[in-house]
């Protein structure tokens, strides 16, 4: 088994991890022994201890951007901080939770526990893009590099275009509109869907209007070309339209990879947008949380 | 044809620049009104190979440590400086003849006839040899092929031409990236004599059938055709033509240029014919030439380049001392006191010329090799100088240049440490292990240890140890190389002990030297290019290897399945000569791979004086059969074993290999190389191959025989003791390493700006922020200083080891030893 984030030198900071757990578990616990001057809550001593836990990990936790660009940092591995934050992380939502002993409301302190929640819930999605997506994108890669597979795209591209110059003006212009209606990638949110949004223009007949039509996974020029070759009269036609057809295919599962791949990768890097800006946001409801707290103590 | 002259002068390159130089200057002291000398140039202009250098390259004048002497000015500096100032001195009356190309030399001191390509004639007392290593650009051989605007032989700036038709001639790898580099902007056509282009590389090839089969690009090939003649244009600026003979007949295609790249004529031929003898077949073997660089034909003299002295300081020295020399003028080298500086420490006070003659008759294998050689490899070498530790705590360490002294008792070398100089000792003795934990062998004065690091590239085995006042001349890898490469007597003793030391190392015989050197006469050294099968699987054996150099890799089955991967000093196939004689494997050469061949008497002859040790050869044995064993039947490791060895890391020692499914392409590790290596990234990661999720990034792999290290004439790549392969400051920029390296690991690059610290670009914007892209103007200073070298240093001297692999957070980033690749694969 490889040293992944979580299994890092022998699951060392899930057990750190879980010392903390109980550690904070009694701390919170010790609040219901003796005199109860007043319910659990983020006020006693026990609820500034973990409040304060709770604020310097958040902190800490924070500092893994900066540590990440420390390239000459000798302070432990990248591997070892990025396996601490993801445990040390995790605690801090039991942390907080005992912080303030579910103690909820429209304020400040709320929110910055909501916002803590959404920063880890959004870590967790990253750790499980981080632990299975790489191993989708090898599968779906399988050894031919993304340049390799837009290239292989082009020459089948430039080939659809000459055998094309070799059918009927119609059959032409479908074909030439297929490859230049075609669309990959887009917006960041049309990357993450990955729906085929490529089209394709049908040239209208003697009663039909030309009309530009959905072409997702390249299926009607496909159905056409399929269509068509029974028809065919001349032998020169049912080749160029085989050629054609044999192109298409072959473009169609170059496309859908190349669509499947850039969601992928999309998704690997998308839950940073979210983490980091939430982060900051935390950093900002913390610091007036901590200042409210004292002002009003 | 005109009167005798005392001194003719081939090539007008900076050696032969400076030789013409000093010969008009004894013609000024002599009051002589016609020059007792003519320099000749078979080409228009002057110092040919620095004048196609790229304009505004930095040219450096290394070695460092040497003076100048000559009338001709050198210091670095722009190539246009240099050039301007050469131009100069020519101007000032150097008596030059261009496009006088030398076809032949006859004669001998006092009476040689140089004849020209124009069929002119001349008569010299002396000749000077000084046309490089370079050779001339083969011609296309039709009327009208001297070089002009026309028809070229070199293309400096692709560029330089646009909406033009232009017609390339040749099928080499020059051919072929010219003639795409053109197509870009002109019409172009490549001429190849062939039916196809089986002499470009795989990149080449692919791109130029690509570019032949792509209709958009104004690219066209005419296979199978001969160039029949030219047709130079009317006037500037009209087009000519070029006819062609091709299989359908006569074709001529009108054109504005012809580029012709149908490689370079190597001089050797016409060196040869002037009655010079080259001792070695080797490519790059030069001609032996004494103190006063004279060769064997008496009066016919050869500096520079050609007697095996690139650096162009060298080459300019060489050219004032031997017109000296010529004139009956005994003066000493230039070098003279860089000598006496090695020497100074000796235990005893001498001449340096006398310690040199002293010390070359007390080394058998050098005795016999040529003044100027071992002049040139003491130079080159450490002089180091053993002392009782109280005495060498005193010392005074006055740098590499003088005497090294080194502490007595001490080992020279340690197991396992990357070095391969190679150590003569001329006096004490030396302790020395073939293997770790070995038997002691004795190093008696004239002999010489550490052939072994030497030829195989691979760490040291066991240590030397070194006695009181010992003395000891540590020679650099490249000149022991030089050396073996062109004399063949030091070639095979080296050789000779090397295979003592291995059968020493591999069977613990016990017999005497003499015995040995029996045996080790009689085995085979065979030689494998990469992918050239040893033994197949099935056939029956009689002898076993000794890898000497390179990696083997061992598969088994119709799929080839790898099963077993052995480096230097290994044995392989010693089953049949140890159990049943039917091959189990094939054993193929990963990479270039050099082995000593046992048969079966030898074999027992060495075994059978020992029977101890054959109790650990066979436990040996089963442990590796285990370890096949447990390979075979895990099919997936095998494969991607042959993978990483088809990637050429078979002869790495230290690769970087990315886990795929880990990686999530953060490029992190670029990053963080770029920021430890003043800005640029030594690393490509999503280029290189990749198989059963194991990516080979492009980065250095710090091989066993570095290829980078084969051809650098600064000597600015260097190995530390840990392994890593680096580039000193001294790199002039050449490019060398960057073509020589198969693994696009090294490339040139100009230095990045600085960056601002992390927190001014956070909070105020400065500059570029941590992981810069490494797209950047250089400033003018840099431009002007050149591109250097840069390449993967493994983060020597950096506390915690790579910065790639500690910056990588999924842990995908791995640095590995061949050893370690079973460990990986089999771990998944």
């Amino acid at each position: 088994m490889r040293e992944s984030l979580l299994n890092w030198r022998d699951y060392r900071y899930l057990k750190a991890s879980l010392l903390v757990l109980l550690a904070s578990v009694a701390v919170y616990a010790s609040q219901h022994f003796g005199q109860l001057t007043q319910p659990p809550n983020g006020g006693t001593w026990q609820g500034y201890v973990l409040g304060t836990a709770g604020a310097l990990l958040i902190v800490w936790l924070s500092l893994l951007g900066l540590r990440k660009r420390r390239y000459r940092s000798n302070l432990g591995t990248v591997q070892g901080w990025a396996s601490a934050h993801v445990y040390l992380g995790t605690m801090l939502l039991v942390i907080a939770t005992l912080h303030c002993a579910l103690q909820f409301g429209f304020n400040v302190h709320t929110l910055a526990y909501v916002l803590m929640c959404l920063v880890i819930f959004s870590g967790f999605y990253g750790l499980y893009a981080y632990l299975h997506l790489p191993g989708r994108v090898v599968a779906l890669e399988a050894g031919v590099a993304q340049e390799d597979r837009m290239e292989e795209l082009a020459r089948v591209d430039v080939r659809i275009r000459e055998a094309s110059s070799r059918c009927d003006a119609n059959l032409q212009s479908l074909v030439i509109s297929a490859l230049d209606l075609t669309r990959v990638g887009g917006s960041a949110w049309q990357q993450l869907m990955a729906r085929d949004r490529s089209r394709v223009t049908v040239p209208g007949g003697r009663e039909q209007q030309a009309r530009t039509v959905s072409n997702s996974g390249q299926a009607v020029v496909i159905e056409h070309l399929s269509s068509r070759i029974p028809d065919a009269r001349k032998q020169s036609e049912a080749e160029v339209l085989n050629e054609l057809l044999a192109l298409f295919g072959r473009r169609q599962v170059l496309l859908q990879q190349l669509r499947r791949e850039v969601q992928l990768r999309g998704l690997l890097k998308i839950w940073l947008y979210f983490h980091i800006p939430l982060t900051m946001a935390l950093l900002v409801a913390l610091l007036v949380h901590i200042l409210s707290v004292f002002i009003y103590w | 044809m005109g009167e005798r002259l005392h001194i003719a002068i081939v090539g007008a390159g900076p050696a032969g620049l400076s030789a013409a130089g000093r010969a008009a200057h004894h013609d000024r002291e002599q009051g002589r009104s016609t020059p007792s000398y003519v320099l000749l140039e078979g080409f228009s202009t002057f110092a040919k190979t620095i004048q196609k250098y790229q304009k505004g390259k930095h040219v450096m004048d290394e070695p460092g440590f040497l003076d100048l002497r000559s009338p001709v000015p050198f210091v670095a500096g722009k190539r246009e400086e240099i050039l301007g100032a050469w131009d100069e001195s020519i101007r000032a009356g150097l008596n030059i003849r261009y496009n006088a190309e030398v076809v032949a030399i006859a004669g001998t001191r006092g009476d040689f006839t140089l004849t020209l390509q124009d069929g002119d004639t001349l008569q010299a007392e002396n000749v000077v040899l000084s046309i490089g290593t370079q050779g001339n650009p083969r011609a296309l051989g039709v009327k009208g092929d001297a070089e002009s605007d026309f028809v070229r032989y070199t293309l400096d700036d692709p560029a330089e031409f646009q909406q033009e038709t232009i017609v390339v001639v040749g099928a080499g790898d020059a051919a072929i990236e010219n003639a795409i580099a053109l197509s870009d902007y002109n019409t172009v056509y490549i001429i190849n004599r062939r039916g196809e282009f089986s002499r470009a590389k795989d990149g080449n090839l692919n791109a130029v059938l690509a570019a032949i089969n792509d209709k958009e690009r104004p690219f066209h090939c005419r296979y199978e055709a001969n160039v029949a003649g030219l047709e130079l244009p009317a006037a500037a600026g009209e087009m000519g033509a070029i006819v062609l003979n091709t299989p359908s007949g006569e074709e001529r295609i009108a054109c504005h240029r012809i580029i012709a790249r149908l490689g370079t004529v190597p001089p050797r031929k016409f060196v040869e014919s002037c009655g010079i003898e080259i001792n070695s077949p080797a490519a790059d073997a030069v001609p032996d030439v004494d103190r006063h660089y004279q060769s064997n034909v008496p009066g016919l003299y050869i500096i520079g380049a050609l007697g095996g002295y690139p650096l162009i300081k060298q080459a300019m020295n060489q050219g004032y001392d031997v017109v000296e020399f010529i004139h009956g003028k005994d003066i000493k080298p230039a070098d003279y006191p860089l000598l006496q500086e090695q020497f100074s420490g000796l235990p005893y006070v001498m001449d340096a010329e006398a310690v040199l003659d002293l010390y070359q008759s007390r080394i058998p294998m050098f005795r016999r090799m040529n003044p100027l050689a071992f002049r040139e490899l003491i130079i080159e070498s450490r002089i180091l100088v053993s002392l009782p530790p109280a005495e060498y705590a005193q010392a005074p360490q006055k740098g590499e240049r003088s005497t090294v002294f080194i502490p007595a008792g001490e080992p020279v070398y340690r197991h396992g440490e990357f070095s391969t100089s190679f150590y003569t000792l001329v006096e004490g003795t030396v302790e020395l292990q073939l293997e770790p934990g070995g038997p002691w062998h004795s190093i008696k004065p004239g002999q010489f240890f550490g052939e072994m690091s030497l030829i195989s590239g691979r760490p040291r085995q066991g240590d030397a140890v070194v006695s009181e006042d010992a003395i000891l001349i540590e020679t650099p890898r490249r000149i022991m190389v030089k050396l073996m490469n062109s004399n063949e007597e030091v070639r095979r003793g080296i050789d000779l002990i090397f295979i003592v030391r291995a059968l020493q190392a591999a069977f613990r015989p016990q017999l005497g030297l003499q015995e040995l050197s029996a045996i080790a006469s009689r085995v085979d050294t065979c030689r494998f290019n990469a992918g050239e099968a040893l033994f197949t699987e099935g056939e029956e054996g009689d002898c076993l290897h000794l890898i000497r150099s390179g990696t083997v890799v061992l598969s088994r089955g119709s799929d080839r399945l790898v099963v077993a991967q052995h480096h230097s000093g290994d044995l392989v196939g010693q089953m049949a000569l140890m159990g049943s004689p039917r091959r189990r494997d094939t054993a193929t050469a990963a990479v270039r791979t050099e082995t000593l061949k046992l048969y079966r008497d030898e074999f027992l002859a060495l075994v059978g004086s020992q029977p101890e040790h054959v109790a650990t050869l066979q436990n040996r044995l089963s442990r590796l059969l285990q370890q096949t064993n447990a390979m075979a039947s895990q099919p997936e490791a095998g494969r991607a074993i042959a993978f990483l060895m088809d990637q050429g890391l078979g002869e790495a020692t230290n690769a970087l290999v990315i886990d795929e499914t880990l990686c999530v392409g953060c490029d992190n590790c670029e990053r963080a190389c770029a920021e430890t290596h003043g800005g640029i990234s030594r690393l490509n990661r999503a280029a290189g191959p990749s198989f059963a999720h194991l990516h080979v990034p492009i980065s250095c792999r710090h091989c066993e025989l570095p290829h980078c290290m084969k051809d650098c004439p600064p000597d600015a790549i260097r190995r530390s003791a840990d392994g890593e392969v680096f580039i000193t400051d001294s790199c002039i920029g050449c490019g060398n390493c960057e073509t020589n390296c198969p693994y696009n690991a090294i490339k040139l690059s100009y230095p990045a700006p600085p960056k601002p610290g992390l927190l001014s670009w956070i909070l105020f914007g400065r500059g570029s922020g941590p992981g810069q892209p490494e797209t950047f103007e250089p400033s003018a200073k840099d431009k002007e200083r050149g591109k250097k070298a840069v390449k993967c240093d493994a983060c020597m001297g950096q506390a915690g080891g790579p910065a790639c692999v500690r910056a990588c957070p999924t842990g995908a980033a791995r640095r590995l030893s061949p050893d370690e690749f079973v460990q990986l694969v089999e771990a998944r």
